[in-house]
């Protein structure tokens, strides 16, 4: 049994853990990846400290950093159930379970999914939720950005770069996002814009004859509604950015505001004693590299006065 | 004698970053093709896997999707 276990790895799990580690508490930490959504971001202008660093090199600084304490760490392993049970803290993996004191729930937040028939099918086959990542495999062909904030403006951008036609499929009146952003997809001129539309569906290839070929399996269009009307496009990528949702399904009993996000107080508890959380995937007000981290410290300072408590 | 290991990339990706950070730290020697600019490479890398997503990594044959550390790890036996 562990003092506590702490879910993620993100600048919350790691601020976490390195506390933790200072102050001597029996940690188990269990992850997923190391870094979180830091490691996927570009650059990074304002983390304390480095006037410029790439989201990858700020990972590896986190995982440096972590691994000096020698704290035990579990990678690659997703958490599917946290509960109490007789006073302790359950934490579930696919290949079993670990009890613990006391838990910090720190596993962030992850692109929203379209929930349309064709999107698990076509993930990683034409379907992608990283834009900067999967972006250049689609030069001069014809892509559709799901969307219309900052996230989906950026991504049609750059992909209208190298891309033959790029079309932004947006269910609001019209495109959100910052006004400069806005004007430079206005004037794109290989980008159309469908306002009030819904993806319906992911089609596969129709023109594809050889099935061995590989290229078969991957998409080849998307059906949308636009008003009363449906229309098919054909296209080779789908680039979905319609934003993040918290990865909080883990912690069922906990109480979440309407967005899915698990409910803190300053001590960073959540309604069940014993369990806590920290960073994105909690209520607190802004999703900041350097906020999620202060929220890992604070946290972890928590437990620590909670063990102290209960010992 | 190492393994051959073969990373097929994008210069964007944040993961195709890590996996190379990561096979250099361990002194793993390998061959990076960009698919976003070599065509050839990027049907290969499809045929490979049967996706897109990068990074794949091509280890004497098996293949891995992603930056699965620690089945990269069994693979190449460190």
């Amino acid at each position: 049994m562990y003092d506590l276990i702490i879910i993620g790895a993100g600048p919350a799990g790691i601020t976490a853990a390195v506390y933790a580690a200072r102050k001597k508490i029996n940690t188990l930490v269990i992850t997923k990846d190391i870094g979180g959504q830091a490691a996927w971001s570009g650059d990074i202008e304002n983390y304390t400290g480095y006037q410029f660093i790439t989201g990858p090199d700020l990972a590896a600084k986190f995982e440096e950093h972590l691994k000096q304490y020698g704290l035990e760490l579990k990678e690659s392993q997703e958490v599917t159930r946290v509960f109490k049970e007789d006073a302790l803290i359950q934490v579930e993996v696919k290949s079993g379970r670990f009890t613990a004191k006391a838990v910090i729930v720190a596993s962030g937040k992850f692109s929203r999914k379209l929930g349309v028939p064709g999107e698990n099918e076509f993930k990683n086959r034409g379907l992608t939720y990283c834009a900067t990542c999967d972006g250049p495999l689609f030069a001069g062909k014809d892509v559709a950005v799901i969307g219309g904030g900052n996230s989906a403006l950026d991504a049609a951008l750059s992909l209208e770069r190298i891309c033959h036609h790029v079309y932004i499929v947006n269910n609001t009146e019209e495109l959100g996002g910052d006004l400069i952003m806005r004007q430079k997809v206005l004037a794109g001129t290989s980008i159309t814009i469908f306002n009030k539309a819904r993806v319906l569906e992911i089609l596969p290839s129709l023109t594809c004859k050889d099935k061995s070929d590989p290229r078969c399996k991957m998409l080849g269009g998307i059906k949308i509604s636009l008003g009363s009307e449906e229309k098919i496009i054909d296209l080779s990528g789908v680039f979905v950015e319609i934003g993040l949702t918290p990865n909080a399904d883990l912690v069922p009993e906990v109480k979440k505001n309407k967005r899915g996000e698990i409910i803190i107080n300053n001590y960073n508890e959540t309604s069940i004693e014993g369990i806590f959380a920290a960073g994105d995937v909690t209520d607190v007000p802004e999703k900041q590299i350097v906020i999620a981290a202060g929220e890992g410290a604070k946290a972890a300072l928590s437990v620590f006065k909670y063990l102290m408590r209960k010992n | 004698m190492s393994k051959s290991v073969l990373i097929y990339s994008t210069p964007s990706c944040p993961f195709c970053v890590r996996v190379k950070q990561f096979l250099k730290e361990n002194n793993i020697p390998f061959t990076d093709y960009d698919v976003g600019s070599n065509e050839d490479k990027a049907d290969e890398m499809i045929k490979k896997s049967g996706q897109m997503g990068v990074p794949v990594i091509d280890i004497e044959g098996e293949i891995i999707v992603g930056f699965d550390k620690e089945q990269i790890k069994k693979s190449l036996g460190i």
